[in-house]
């Protein structure tokens, strides 16, 4: 067994120090009638060539998303991930590397939380950032969580532009706490009236920029209408990316910024790991889940990294934590960070320029063909198209035919009136060579 | 009077107005302390009830109200400099001021001699 | 710390700034080709102003993140006795196969037919789990273990209120439990009652009975225990927890001490989740990513969150919604499917060992486990009599009157080489140090283990205190302030501005 280092001269003569005559009679305290003889329904081990055929024939099933086009967003999107981030991510000092209890021996990990937790600050345009949730959906049910602990109210409007993962979370969450969730109908064409939504008992609004349906819109006075009935604003950014292009929620007045972090440097992967981003004003910062790095000196007064305000959390505060998070992502946290270090402020900005050309693009090309028409009025990378047929037929014809050809929005949102409703994204690994064969191959699956 | 609860408050009563803060023992229990949080004026409070915050690097605590009444001063300054509580625990490191609404409740609390044998049951 | 050297750096040792501190305005990491010519549909959007990001070009983006990786520590490093955290070896064919093509690059949107063999590998790993715990049904979608310590509150709790007992809400957890479980239970609405542990190490039976009553929903059992002991009552327990009409929720983060050996489903658990990324070697990534696959009982598997993954014949379906579910999930608990690429890393490890190889790995990690303490505890205090299970706790007692506390004796271990034990952990014990080996350690890196505790043992009663109370003296840094950190919080890294020049 290639992971195990003990040789059975070994294990005999380290039973021989403790003073039991088997392994077996270590497991002395668990009830007999409990103790297995290890037969189980399972394989024994295999060696390295063979368990790599195993998943290769898993993975032989499936249609890769860099193998053909690929025109799907929804939550998660189809990056170029640069060579370098996942060559350094795989480092062992960081690959194998625990939470930075001990400060001295983990200035590697805490370091680069400090640069991601300002890169988020600086892309949403926030005061404070931590060091990241599970994911975007799971980062915005704590940010609702956040919000009522901050204005101690116990009601939430959700947007109807909301990611369904995002709003069945919030759901779950407040199922469990009693407290009120109250969730807009999607649909791509109206955009909600939520002002006339908020009131004294609101803890907060939460909208996403852009929505599920692609939209981009400016929530500056949202936020004041928030603000004036003393609710905050949550935002929710689903695609990174989107932050190089637009306003940010800052500068529109959020008060706490969730979202999925998977853009930067963190591969498809069927969805997850990915990591969750949030980011908040300085004056909350004693009200946010998860884990926070701070600066500051050691003993010689050389600069150093340590995990901070540590009182927040579970293994202090114990049920008065302010969320049971322990483990988050840190990993994938470090592939956004390199990929955002390498971007740089020309590489994101061109990197924006890319995805919005190409989502251009493919809208004007679609916009002429018979049995197709645009829901979405501004937007980033990402629209929503309605058909003249069922897209979930359209997308398996796509399929067929070797092409990934967006989401159809009664996967996620299934007795919403949106079956003939198709949610596209393009991103810069959309070749104008792709964009040419799925508007031709859309157009002879709708004929 | 200064009396002392089993929660390492303690509390001098003046006037029907009491001052409460942390026993010397509890602050070197904490830790050099980090952030304070104490009550509002105006807040009414029940026999029990959180009123106040104190946290080290390693450890958090509730300050409950040894007594009930309402709070009729903060000590302001406290988190700005949290580290009074440590230096000056029965003195400058105070929290707020309460005015009683029972004095009877007093009676359940511990003198100081009496809170200094409790302590030392405690080792 | 005295700078003779022009550059600050010291021979291998190298100084390196924040991202922030350098770069050139202009200059990238990455060649994107320029962008087409389009009108802009970015409405009233479009950014005016900058994000403030440096400039890098990719070897001074290598070398930064280079630097920054060698002043960790990590299981690759060396021996991380980290108690009830299993810093186990993380196998480098995991790393190979989750990045596969067909594996790295799905889109968890793809339509059924296109990710066959992505539900395929889900429901594989859904049999090895259920097997492996002799349990009914299992959720897949907690993206850690705390997550899937509340996805098992919240079965539990719907279970409770389907049966019209909608009174119980208090959660029966030891005062030893990780602070996840107090604090997942009020993230599902449960009140907290601690029960104390006996001079055993185990919860108390009688204080156990006592806190019984027909308000209580249930209990939240981390066995093997974070003492390290096997909780022997432990079937006892679950059938008085059942006849209050209570369930059992058992914490599994200790599970690589009986996998292959103890089905937790044969003790009575309604629901335990198991962290892949301790049992299972998905690696801890410098604080995740994790993942908390929950195994539940029949009583709780109608109550599974979605999505979850059902075969039809040959053909493998997501049910996604409650409307397509004949039972009656209570939620969704994150984006999409789960932790995808730690379910790849896991099947990978696990059909490495397979069902053989587990069993060895808990009867090696126990070993292990016991070993350490028959070898310290002469000269160490342990607590709790053995054997133990897959790590050995200590106290401070050895320590009383030398003026050196737990900390201090695990910052010394740093000079020694290791990663410290987890300390001051579990709450029962005084200045707690636990020490969990896992089956990756050599006999040989065990005895180089025993001999340096032997000798800093040795040293703290000899009244050496400088070596303890100054200790970490031969790393790159040394004891950091974090008192000053937590007072006035640093959090991010902010531009020089005129404000704070006038500041100073």
């Amino acid at each position: 067994m290639r992971y195990l280092p003990l040789t059975e001269a070994d294990r005999q003569s380290m039973l021989a120090r403790i003073g039991a005559p088997s392994v077996d009679a270590l497991f002395k305290d668990v009830p007999e009638q409990a103790y297995h003889d290890g037969d189980f329904d399972l394989p024994d081990f295999k060696g390295e060539l063979e368990v790599e055929r195993i998943l290769r024939g898993y993975a032989g099933e499936n249609l890769g998303a860099n193998s053909v086009p690929c025109f799907l967003g929804a939550g998660a999107y189809h990056h170029h991930v640069p060579s370098s981030v996942d060559y350094l991510i795989q480092r062992g000092e960081f690959l194998t590397a625990y939470t930075p209890y001990q400060p001295e021996i983990a200035q590697g990990t805490l370091q680069y939380v400090f640069e991601f937790q300002t890169q988020v600050a600086l892309l949403t345009g926030m005061d404070v950032a931590n060091a990241g949730m599970y994911d975007g959906a799971t980062s915005c049910g704590e940010a609702v969580a956040m919000a009522m602990r901050i204005t101690k109210r116990k009601k939430a409007v959700l947007s109807g532009w909301l990611h369904p993962h995002y709003r069945e979370v919030v759901e779950t969450n407040a199922h469990f706490l009693g407290t009120e969730i109250h969730s807009e109908p999607s649909d791509p064409l109206t955009g909600t009236d939520l002002f006339a939504l908020i009131d004294d008992e609101t803890a907060c609004v939460v909208v996403q920029n852009p929505g599920i349906f692609g939209h981009v819109r400016d929530y500056s006075d949202l936020a004041a209408a928030c603000h004036e009935k003393g609710a905050l604003l949550v935002m929710i950014v689903t695609e990174a990316v989107s932050l190089g292009a637009l306003k940010s929620p800052g500068e529109m007045g959020a008060d706490i910024v969730a979202g999925e972090g998977q853009s930067f440097g963190v591969q498809l992967g069927y969805g997850g790991p990915y990591v969750g981003l949030f980011a908040t004003r300085q004056k909350y910062v004693r009200n946010m889940p998860g884990r926070l790095c701070g600066e500051t000196v050691d003993e010689d007064g050389r600069r150093g990294y340590v995990l901070t305000l540590s009182t927040r959390e579970q293994h202090i505060r114990r049920e008065k934590a302010t969320s049971n998070i322990c483990t988050a992502s840190g990993l994938c946290a470090l592939a956004f960070t390199i990929h955002v270090a390498l971007l740089g402020e020309a590489g994101l900005d061109r990197l924006a320029k890319l995805n919005h050309a190409a989502a251009v693009t493919l809208a004007e090309k679609l916009e002429a063909l018979d049995g197709v028409e645009l829901l979405t009025d501004s937007f980033f990378n990402e629209f929503t198209i309605r058909l003249s047929k069922p897209a979930d037929t359209v997308v398996e014809k796509l399929a067929g035919k070797g092409i990934l050809g967006g989401v159809p929005a009664s996967r996620m949102m299934p007795g919403a009136g949106l079956d003939d409703c198709l949610i596209l994204a393009a991103t810069e690994t959309a070749t104008a060579e792709d964009i040419d064969r799925f508007v031709s191959s859309l157009k002879e699956a709708l004929a | 009077m200064i009396y002392y609860s089993e929660d390492h408050e303690w509390i001098e009563v003046e006037d029907g107005i009491g001052t409460v803060g942390i026993t010397a023992y509890a602050a070197e229990q904490l830790g050099d302390v980090v952030f304070v949080e104490v009550p509002e004026v105006g807040k009414t409070l029940a026999k029990g009830d959180d009123a106040a915050v104190v946290e080290s690097v390693k450890a958090a605590s509730e300050i409950y109200s040894p007594v009930s009444g309402e709070v009729v001063e903060s000590n302001d300054s406290l988190p700005d400099v949290p580290e009074t509580v440590g230096d000056d625990p029965q003195g400058d490191g105070w929290f707020f001021r309460i005015k009683l609404e029972d004095e009877s409740e007093l009676e359940d609390l511990m003198d100081e001699a009496a809170y200094k044998a409790f302590v030392k049951g405690l080792d | 710390m005295t700078k003779d050297t022009y550059t600050g750096h010291r021979g291998l040792m190298l100084e390196e700034p924040l991202l922030f501190e350098q770069g050139q305005e202009g200059r990238t990491g990455v060649d994107l080709p320029e962008p087409a010519a389009v009108k802009s549909r970015l409405g009233a959007c479009a950014r005016g102003r900058s994000v403030a990001l440096p400039g890098l070009s990719e070897p001074q983006v290598v070398r930064h993140f280079t630097r920054l990786s060698q002043r960790n520590y990590g299981i690759d490093s060396g021996f991380f006795p980290l108690g009830s955290c299993t810093m186990k070896h993380n196998p480098r064919i995991n790393e190979k196969v989750v990045r596969l093509a067909g594996l790295g690059d799905l889109h968890p949107m793809q339509p059924e037919s296109t990710v066959q063999g992505a539900l395929r590998l889900i429901d594989d790993l859904a049999d090895w789990l259920m097997k492996l715990t002799g349990m009914p049904a299992v959720a897949m979608s907690p993206a850690a273990g705390a997550h899937g310590e509340l996805c098992g509150l919240m079965a539990i709790r719907s279970k409770l209120d389907s049966d019209g007992q909608q009174h119980r809400m208090r959660m029966l957890v030891p005062e030893s439990a990780h602070g996840t479980n107090p604090a997942s239970a009020a993230a599902c609405g449960f009140t907290v009652d601690p029960i104390p542990a006996n001079k055993r190490g185990r919860v108390d039976l009688e204080a156990f009975r006592a806190k019984l009553g027909d308000d209580v929903a249930g209990m939240m059992l981390t066995n093997p225990n974070t003492c390290g002991l096997f909780e022997n009552d432990i079937i006892e327990l679950a059938a008085m927890i059942h006849d209050a009409g209570g369930y059992f929720y058992c914490d599994g983060a200790n599970f690589n001490a009986i996998v292959g050996r103890v089905r937790p489903g044969d003790l009575g658990v309604d629901c335990m989740h198991i962290n892949l990324h301790k049992t299972f070697s998905t690696p801890h990534g410098g604080g995740g990513p994790g993942s908390g696959p929950t195994v539940l009982s029949d009583a709780l598997s109608d109550f599974a969150p979605l999505p979850y993954v059902v075969k039809d014949g040959d053909h493998y379906r997501l049910v996604e919604h409650p409307g397509d579910a004949d039972e009656k999930p209570f939620g969704r608990m994150k984006g999409f499917h789960g932790q995808m690429g730690m379910f790849v890393r896991a099947i990978a490890y696990m059909l490495s060992h397979g069902r053989d190889g587990l069993r060895q790995v808990s009867g090696d990690a126990v070993l292990n486990a016991n070993y350490i303490l028959a070898s310290l505890k002469d000269v160490m205090t342990a607590p709790f009599g053995g054997p133990c299970m897959h790590e050995a706790l200590f106290d401070d007692h050895f320590l009383k009157d030398t003026g050196i506390s737990t900390l201090d004796f695990a910052k010394a271990m740093i000079d020694e080489g290791f990663h410290p034990m987890t300390m001051y952990f579990p709450l029962v014990v005084h200045g707690a140090m636990l020490m969990e080996p896992t089956e990756t350690e050599s006999r040989e890196a065990l005895d180089e283990f025993i001999g340096s505790m032997r000798f800093l043992a040795e040293k703290a009663k000899a009244g050496d205190v400088d070596r303890f109370k100054n200790a970490p003296q031969l790393t790159p840094w040394r004891r950091l302030d974090e008192t000053g950190a937590a007072r006035k919080p640093v959090l991010r890294w902010t531009p020089p501005g005129p404000d704070q020049q006038a500041a100073e």
